[in-house]
């Protein structure tokens, strides 16, 4: 598996509200066996990561992924669903540990549940952050000792919650949902955004305002910030000499409108999401679902870059797709990572792979702020010499 | 060609001032609305005075009757000749007469605070206080806004005891008018608030700490129509105007929209015939295409508003169309007008080629005029269907849009070829298709004038008449 398929999902016209471009994704029928449910979280998280540290945040939502069939019974759509959070004492915060980022529910008796809680979203920023997170696997002399004991951590990466991208808010608010929803393509200066595909319309409904919590990149909150309004698509009927004689004429040339605007968007706009080939990794089974981060090939050269999750059935068909872009600083450090891996963080080697000067190498280490991890004395005693020579 | 202009200025204006209220739409926020409507109120003002005045005789929202009277007020210089300002007076004066009294009030308050003191602003405030029915009603119920307005412009007061009770409460121990007694003696008594109009009582029953239940059963007499909705009491349905019933029904959750089916149908059914009068079963043939995507649930200060109207003109249009002739289509796919509810996309287009599959001679749409699936299909649709289907007209085309667009300066149209008309009461439907021909841009401002003074005229003679009723 190397590619996202969205087939089973038709595109619906877009609507477009200022900079802002909303492609619905419609299912003809909703998918069986897997519902998507909130969770509403008050207060803050504690995640334990394995390396006994605990790392606190302030968590909106999380999603449970439910694959005991629809009409099961007890575990209804709404599970877990709830307004606010427990009690709380009015100086004080709720805190509560999630363990881990992925988890099944237990039932009380301890028995795992086909039921599994994670974070929108977390699944794909841990790949992003643990791209190489063990640093260093042979002791050069231009690594720190630092960065060869504790690797690269802590890492961090800047994100904008949706109420903060200019207009996204407003945007979704006014979107009126098709029938048969299940998903939708988010553009902002009608640039990919994020993808949202979830795997029944009435959770879509329920998700749908969820979507302006979310993380999004640097690049969108700029591209909203500082992006013109975009164009809506608007039809066009040909009626030239002989073109339409019938009311059955302008019917089919209504309907191809519809399709013309389809074939558009899925060559035009959504290629660079469609067409990357991804690096997936299995994070989870559940039953005949599986649960998929992914991140992309950290190509540099203008194509869009995006990380994220996604549940696909058995014949591999995206049921859940949740999707987070990267942008152009957050690429080349990506890049530059996957390249210091492959020559075993040799930095002269690196440079001979990049097709650049030791000093060049650097200066994109410095810059894409893992300065730290550089033994500062050995590197410029280095540069010296390469600059004698 | 500035005739055409003028003509489409014109028309602009009676949109905005049949839909706009200043008031959040689904798509734009109160201010903009606002600082929108400021603009095309002066715009109309300074360039046709004479059609900015006579807007006052048709059929626009109180919400802007009450701003054009201010802004006339205001600008008394502007007039133009003796014989102009006569004119203005008795379209003012006519149109307070019709005016809710609160809405007066207000109008005076912000006189007084704009400083509008002329002579014929205090003429025309004092004509108006002295044909108030029960003064001592209005002294009770708007009590600050009477004192204002007689502040103001020096009114004679209307009798010694309402003076008394206005502006020295302490003199008298006791009144003679019932209505002014009972507001003296409800500080003291409970059963005193049944005497008292509804909004008075309610503040008297929060202080004695009267069960909101046993207050509501009680003054239950003395609410207005407007009132008993409100508080949720059954009102009469027979006597209600169809856009409010509208609201009413789809104010209702679905299981009780369908235990009451047959009596919420047969009071719009009835509501609507009352609304056609005399052109009922005149139009034969007639489609609709009505939209209940998600945009028309409105704002939450105009909450579902724009689909109550399509409602309402759903049962209008059945009542106006002859018997059996006429196909409403929902842009949903829905059928069941009772259970309509504001979801989905607007797929107008395909809508409107399905309604002219039925053959009409009259299509209606309802619409807010944003078609997003596939966006500007329906203007496509409806030009083709013009230009080549349909050049001799045998089908009228009329869009009728209950959303101001604030950006536009006036109701989104579909396409330029198809007239399109502000509308707020499903009710005014005949007329504002009347006024649609002009949006055509067929007919120049010369007959838009004509029918304006028609309209005039008519509306003077009925306030006169009325006022002889009176």
């Amino acid at each position: 598996m190397s590619r996202i398929d969205l087939s089973g999902l038709d595109v619906r016209p877009a609507q477009v509200w200022g900079g802002v471009r909303l492609v619905p994704l419609v299912r003809a029928e909703p998918v069986p066996g897997l519902r998507l449910h909130r969770e509403v979280y008050g207060g803050f998280g504690a995640v334990d990561l394995p390396d006994r540290t605990t790392y606190l945040s302030y968590v909106p939502h999380g999603f449970v992924a439910d694959w005991t069939g629809t009409g099961s019974g007890a575990e209804s759509a709404a599970y877990g669903t709830r307004l606010g959070g427990e009690v709380t004492a009015a100086d004080s915060m709720p805190v509560r540990r999630l363990h881990r980022m992925a988890k099944r529910r237990r039932d009380k008796d301890g028995r795992a549940e086909r039921r599994l809680r994670f974070l929108p979203l977390h699944l794909a920023l841990e790949g992003y952050l643990a791209l190489h997170f063990g640093g260093p696997s042979v002791v050069w002399d231009e690594w720190s000792r630092e960065a060869v004991r504790h690797g690269l951590s802590p890492r961090s990466e800047a994100a904008y919650a949706g109420w903060s991208v200019p207009g996204l808010a407003e945007a979704l608010r006014i979107f009126e949902l098709h029938p048969g929803q299940c998903g939708m393509l988010l553009y902002v200066a009608d640039a990919l955004a994020a993808a949202f595909v979830v795997p029944h319309p009435e959770d879509y409904r329920l998700l749908h305002p969820t979507l302006v919590e979310d993380l999004y990149g640097e690049l969108v909150h700029q591209y909203a910030y500082y992006g013109a309004p975009v164009p809506e698509f608007t039809a066009r009927i040909r009626d030239g000499a002989g073109g339409v004689r019938s009311l059955a004429d302008l019917r089919a040339a209504a309907r191809e409108q519809e399709r013309a605007w389809a074939a558009a968007h899925d060559g035009l706009m959504a290629r660079d999401l469609l067409e990357t080939s991804y690096a997936f990794e299995r994070v989870q089974r559940m039953g005949p679902f599986d649960l998929y981060r992914f991140l992309p090939p950290f190509l540099r050269g203008g194509a869009e870059q995006h990380i994220g999750e996604l549940i696909t059935d058995r014949k591999g068909r995206t049921v859940y797709l949740k999707t987070f872009r990267l942008s152009e600083n957050q690429i080349r450090k990506g890049h530059l990572l996957r390249r210091l891996a492959d020559c075993d963080w040799h930095l002269g080697r690196t440079a001979e792979a990049l097709g650049t000067s030791y000093a060049e190498v650097v200066r994109r280490i410095r810059s894409a702020g893992l300065d730290p991890l550089l033994n500062a004395h050995v590197v410029t005693e280095r540069l010296r010499e390469d600059q004698e020579s | 060609m500035s005739e055409l202009v003028a003509a489409e200025d014109v028309l602009l204006f009676v949109n905005a001032a049949v839909t706009a209220t200043g008031q959040r739409e689904f798509r734009s926020t109160a201010a903009a609305q606002h600082f929108s409507l400021r603009f095309v109120h002066e715009y109309v003002r300074v360039n046709y005075r004479p059609v900015y005045a006579a807007a006052l005789a048709l059929d626009i929202n109180h919400h802007n009757a009450a701003l054009i009277v201010e802004q006339l007020l205001r600008t008394a210089d502007e007039a133009g000749g003796p014989e102009e300002k006569r004119a203005e007076g008795r379209l003012i004066a006519a149109r307070l007469a019709l005016l809710p009294p609160q809405r007066v009030y207000r109008l005076f308050r912000a006189l007084r605070a704009a400083g509008v003191n002329n002579r014929r602003t205090r003429a025309i405030t004092r004509a108006w206080l002295a044909a108030r029915p029960d003064p001592a009603l209005d002294a009770v119920k708007y009590r600050s806004g009477l004192k204002a307005a007689l502040r103001h412009v020096h009114g004679r007061l209307p009798d010694p005891e309402t003076g008394d009770f206005l502006f020295a409460p302490g003199r008298r121990v006791r009144y003679e008018n019932p209505t002014l007694d009972a507001f003296r003696r409800a500080r003291y008594e409970q059963s005193a608030l049944y005497e008292l109009p509804f909004t008075v009582a309610e503040g008297f029953a929060a202080r004695h700490g009267v069960p909101r239940e046993l207050f509501l059963e009680r003054i239950a007499p003395r609410m207005t129509r407007l009132e008993q909705l409100r508080t949720e009491r059954a009102a009469d349905l027979t006597v209600m105007p169809l856009t409010r019933l509208a609201l009413y029904v789809l104010s209702l959750p679905y299981g009780e929209r369908v235990a009451r089916r047959a009596e919420l149908t047969a009071a719009l059914r009835a509501a609507a015939r009352r609304a056609a009068g005399p052109y009922a079963g005149s139009w034969g043939r007639v489609a609709a295409v009505l939209d209940d995507s998600f945009s028309s649930s409105g704002s939450a200060v105009k909450r579902r508003r724009p689909l109550a109207v399509a409602l309402g003109c759903h049962h209008l249009l059945e009542a106006l169309a002859a018997p059996g002739a006429y196909t409403p289509l929902w842009t949903s796919g829905g059928d069941d007008p009772l259970l309509v509810r504001p979801y989905g996309p607007t797929p107008l287009g395909t809508r409107i080629l399905d309604a002219l599959d039925t053959g009409p001679e009259r299509l209606v749409i309802v619409s807010d005029g944003w078609d997003n699936a596939p966006p500007g299909l329906a203007g496509e649709v409806l030009r083709v269907w013009r230009s080549r289907l349909d050049p001799e007209r045998r089908t009228s085309v009329v869009h009728l849009n209950p959303v101001y667009d604030a950006e536009g300066f006036d109701v989104r149209r579909l396409a330029p070829s198809v007239p399109v008309a502000g509308i707020r009461d499903a009710e005014d439907l005949a007329a504002l298709v009347e006024i649609a021909q002009f949006a055509e841009g067929r007919t120049g401002f010369a007959e838009l004038r004509a029918y304006l003074d028609r309209r005039v005229e008519l509306f003077l003679a009925g306030a006169t008449g009325e006022g002889a009723r009176g």
